[in-house]
Order: C-alpha cells, then structure tokens, then sequence
C-alpha cells in the first residue's frame, strides 16, 4: 500500500497523517509536493489538514489551482480514491471534486474539541470497516466548517446517499447543541455519489492513538487499508460536479 | 493600442446565507453606541488591473465565477473605471 499526502505551504497535519499510516498502521506513505502533476501509481490520495497558502481568499481557493489538486480529477477517474481532512475537505469543494461549500462556523470562532459523528453511510473506501449508525469519537479544529449547499445540490446529495457523517450527541443523536459549526443537516463528512472522494471536517489522523484520547480514527485508515488489499474496484463514473 | 483599466470587485456572501463576521461586526458596532444599525454584510474588496482586450466583461465574469468568488454562497458586483 502506497499512500500519496499531498504537502502545500501552510499545511500542518500532513506529519500526524503520515505517523497515522506509517507508524500507527504500519503502512508506506510518501509525501506529494503540491506542485506534482501526476499521481499514478498511488493506493490513495490525503490532502491533509491546515492552512494551505494562508487561506487567502477562501479556505482551500489557492491551493485547489495547484498542479497536485488538478490532477486528482483523472486520478480519481481512473479508479483513484481521495481523502480530505479538515483543509483537505475545504480544498476538494474549491475544486468541485465534492459539492457544496463552507462558511465560517455560525459561532463565529474556531472551534477546538471532541466530538462525536455518527456513520451514514458505511461501505466506501474510507468506511468499509464500519457499520451505518457506528459513532466516532473525534476532535475538530476549524473557524470554515459551517457545510452548506443550495437546494438543488442538497437533493442530488440526498439521492446519491453522499452524507457520510453527521455530528451527533454520545448516543447518537443528531440535533443542533451537538452540531459544533451550524453544518446544514449535521454534515462532517460528504463524498462522491461513488463514495471515491471523501471529505471529513473531522481529524481521524489526530485520534489514532489511545494516547492520543481516542483511537476511533483508526477505523478511518484501517477502512483504506481493507479497501486497497482487496483490490476492490470502485464502478467507473466520473466525479460529480456542480 | 490597448490600455489598461481598473476593475473594483466587491464580492458578498448571497443574501439569505448566514454572515456570521457580518454579525459580529454589527455587535460590535451597537457595543460601541452605535444605533439604528439593522445589518451588517461583510464581504472581500479587490482592485484588478487589467489590459483592456477583447471581452472584458466576460473575462472579469469568468475570474468571479471560476476563483475569485464561490457562486454557490457568494455573490459579486464590479465597475471598470
């Protein structure tokens, strides 16, 4: 297994994603320069979490012009599977990779915890080894995760089952005091109607680690590992854009 | 020959989208003693200088829609001077 992280100015996550997969997982995992134009032969593709290129302009604008971002769209149609984390999220919506869009948190500030997420939709490559209602416990760091999409985009999210996680209480339940940012409908997580492209607000890369205060995180990367030996192929469709 | 001209770009978020700094900013003002301030809008200002060729209209539309501002919570307006 031979997972690429791609590495932008102002990125500060790519190193605890590395230590999650190498050190944690026991698996290789190479850093990718943003200025890289291809990403052949990679298992799966992390854009990590930070500040790429300062967040000038908006969370993720910059960098989803980068040579690595714009080459995720042929890796991802030639079977690629892509994880956003936190930044990584952000910079896949600037690149339509993902639908939707973020705001500043309805709080107004940057929001720094635990949280829990509940699993909606299990099976894709970064969830198989979870089961649908499965609840995570993981810490947040973002002030731009308040998710939103406008009505059309939100029904075709809702037809292709795209909501792969949503905030929720320790039991599970979604409602508006466990929501951290004011996500429309409790989004943490969004994919691709094929489940190739996922985005987390969420850091499963800082929650590997008992020692870490939660080892749910694991769960995540354990997923990509089960999906990448199985060899299992994703049906050929290309990315959704809006 | 072509000269150059001066874009200003004022970019919001769509009406109806929560502005929480807009928010902010109007508590911040009625903090100060500041009345009758119903609502605030944020929003980015930029000044683009830009050669004056060919479609300019259609060229500043396609720098807001396709990078400078997010249509799906973003609006735009600008004036060429």
């Amino acid at each position: 297994m031979d997972i690429g992280i791609v590495v932008f100015p102002g990125s500060n996550c790519d190193t605890d994603t590395y230590q999650a997969i190498h050190a944690v997982l026991g698996r290789s995992a190479q850093y990718v320069w943003h200025e890289e134009r291809t990403l052949e032969g990679l298992d799966a593709v992390i854009l990590p979490g930070g500040f790429s290129y300062g967040d000038y302009l908006r969370a993720g604008a910059i960098a989803a012009t980068s040579p690595a971002v714009r080459a995720l769209r042929p890796y991802v149609d030639g079977g690629g599977i892509v994880l956003g984390i936190c930044n990584g999220f952000q910079v896949l919506l600037e690149a339509k990779l993902l639908p939707g869009a973020m705001l500043l948190n309805t709080c107004g500030e940057l929001r720094c915890e635990f949280v829990h997420v509940r699993t909606e939709r299990a099976g894709t490559p970064f969830t198989c080894a979870l089961t649908a209602g499965q609840i995570l416990r993981l810490p947040i760091a973002h002030a731009e995760g308040r998710y939103h999409m406008d009505a059309g985009t939100r029904a075709e999210v809702v037809a292709h089952r795209q909501v792969v996680f949503r905030y929720c209480d320790e039991n599970g339940r979604v409602t508006p005091e466990a929501n951290p940012n004011g996500a429309m409908d409790g989004i943490a997580g969004v994919s691709s109607s094929t489940g190739a492209v996922l985005g987390l607000m969420p850091h499963p890369e800082r929650a590997s680690e008992q020692i870490l205060g939660s080892a749910d995180g694991r769960l995540i990367f354990e997923s990509l590992e089960r999906w990448v030996a199985s060899g299992r192929q994703l049906p050929a469709q290309a990315v959704r854009t809006h | 020959m072509d000269g150059v001209r001066t874009v200003r770009l004022v970019v919001t978020l769509k009406p109806g989208v929560l502005d929480a700094p807009g928010q902010a900013i109007r508590q911040g003002l009625e903090a100060l003693g500041h009345r009758g301030v119903r609502t605030v809008r944020a929003g980015r200002y930029f000044e683009i200088e830009v050669t004056d060729e060919g479609d300019l209209d259609g060229r500043i539309r396609e720098m807001c829609e396709g990078f400078l501002a997010n249509t799906l919570i973003e609006t735009y307006r600008y004036e060429i001077i």
